[in-house]
């Protein structure tokens, strides 16, 4: 089961740029969707100026196969959006952002740790749940998970060739997400403001 | 003394290195240590170096002070969370300890405790944010401290020939925002790589002092290339190491090497920190040799 929670107007409108598709993924039965939240950060962000342009909904983002078949459906809107904004669980965003690497993705919620099955779909994305998602900053690659250390404010001293100090087979995470940054022309800017720190109390709610 | 003080003073900063034993007796550090006494400005003690489990660095950094050296106290955040950082940074204000070297840290795997919880609850960055609050009297919760601030010099290291760079000069830029105040660098053994680095982070205007390790062998040489990021010996040295065995057996040609290189940089930047790994006998003679 998960739990997500939509993120603030003010932490959503400084990463939201162009025109913005919004995606919810809205698949998981057991998920708990929040419909109402949803309607009204919508509602905010629109009224703050955001150019939310269209909207389409997607089930079980996470399932590569699923969602590979759903950009096809959709790719006239895709293709006209320069910011896609989705609600889903991180696994659901690093599948689509994993699919389509030219494309600025923005999480739109934080996923929450609940204790028992955590998921529907096995994948080689994985979501730590820490309640806080930062992948709006890191162009869809989550820190937490990608980086063998959960680093959250860029690489450290171990990378080379690209491959983390670990596992000379696992590409450095903080190189993947400068790397996503620079074929999207992305800036670091946002990424570069303020100290990152995790609150631990969110991944255990 | 700060090791920035000095700098603010013009002097070239030369620092070096000891690592705390896997024991109790700290002889063989200290004897390694009176090689560079009057030599060097201060010593940095390492923290579970390369997460190979030995005395703390606090202990040795403690002992060293008391023998009149002025210590680096390196502190990474493998092995502690946040309340265990702050403690052991309050405890090194106590004792009278001023500089640190803020550090991510290797990951558990590469060393002898592989089977340990690796924490990284706080990373370099983070830290040096967390040691900034602790100067301005209070924890990283937000309460305050008793009495006195400590205060501190704020020290990180940057990679100056990585590749690619920018995820490096971007650290390094997050680093300075959360207070860092130095830079020792990783080992650098190409002076055009170095200087190229030198320019972009001028407008940082923080001192940089560039690291040296000792090549003891090709061996070592093509292991670190093989295995140490951001360290590359190009193929001029190696060759320099094979052309005379005996002469590379003793030293020679590693201090050769190491005065050189210095000779090279020291115009470009604030300093040298030398990594001897066990060759504190040799810095004294590389030293004299770079003229510094």
């Amino acid at each position: 089961m998960l739990i997500t929670k939509v993120k603030t107007k003010e932490e959503l409108l400084p990463v939201l740029s162009g025109r913005v598709l919004v995606i919810p993924c809205l698949g998981c039965s057991q998920s708990y969707f929040p419909v109402e939240e949803f309607n009204r950060l919508k509602d905010e962000l629109k009224s703050s100026g955001a150019n939310l342009a269209s909207e389409v909904t997607f089930d079980y983002m996470c399932r590569e196969d699923f969602t590979e078949r759903r950009l096809e459906i959709y790719r006239e809107q895709l293709e006209a959006a320069d910011t896609v904004l989705i609600f889903s669980c991180g696994v659901g965003i690093q599948t689509f952002a994993g699919l389509i690497p030219g494309k600025k993705i923005v999480s739109g919620s934080d996923t929450f740790y609940v204790p028992g099955f955590p998921g529907f779909t096995p994948s080689e994305h994985d979501c730590e749940q820490c309640g806080e998602c930062r992948m709006g900053l890191t162009f869809g690659i989550c820190p937490v998970t990608a980086c063998s250390k959960g680093l959250l404010n860029g690489q450290c001293g171990g990378a080379k060739d690209g491959k983390c100090e670990v596992d000379k087979n696992m590409a450095c995470g903080w190189q993947r997400i400068f790397e996503r940054m620079n074929a999207l022309k992305g800036s670091d800017k946002a990424l570069k403001e303020g100290v990152q720190i995790r609150d631990y109390k969110k991944s255990s709610l | 003394m700060k090791l920035t003080d000095l700098t603010r003073l013009g002097k070239f900063v030369v620092t070096s290195e000891v690592g705390p034993p896997k024991g109790i007796n700290l002889d063989k550090m200290l004897h390694e240590a009176e090689y560079i006494r009057g030599r060097v400005a201060a010593i940095n003690v390492t923290d579970n170096q390369s997460s190979v489990m030995r005395m703390g660095g606090l202990a040795a950094c403690k002992v060293l002070k008391d023998k009149g050296f002025e210590p680096v106290f390196q502190i990474t955040c493998r092995d502690r969370n946040r309340l265990a950082l702050q403690a052991d940074l309050l405890s090194a204000a106590m004792f009278g300890i001023e500089n640190l070297l803020l550090l991510t840290g290797d990951h558990i795997v590469l060393g002898d405790h592989k089977d340990a919880k690796p924490v990284f609850d706080l990373d370099s960055v983070s830290l040096a944010h967390c040691v900034k609050r602790l100067e301005e009297g209070f924890d990283l919760a937000g309460n305050k401290l008793d009495g006195e601030a400590p205060k501190f010099c704020k020290g990180a290291v940057v990679s100056p020939c990585a590749e690619p760079l920018d995820p490096q000069l971007f650290k390094m830029e997050k680093k300075i925002k959360a207070g860092v105040e130095f830079f020792q660098t990783q080992a650098v053994y190409e002076p055009e790589k170095f200087e190229k680095f030198m320019k972009r982070v001028k407008e940082f205007g923080v001192p940089v002092y560039v690291g040296i390790v000792v090549l003891k062998t090709v061996g070592m040489a093509k292991f670190m290339n093989e295995n140490v990021a951001g360290i590359h010996v190009p193929d001029s040295l190696i060759e320099e190491l094979k052309k005379d065995k005996e002469k590379t057996k003793s030293g020679q040609t590693g201090v050769e090497i190491s005065a050189r290189l210095i000779k090279d940089m020291k115009n470009m930047c604030q300093g040298v920190h030398m990594m001897p790994l066990g060759w504190d006998d040799k810095v004294p003679k590389i030293l004299e040799m770079a003229g510094v």
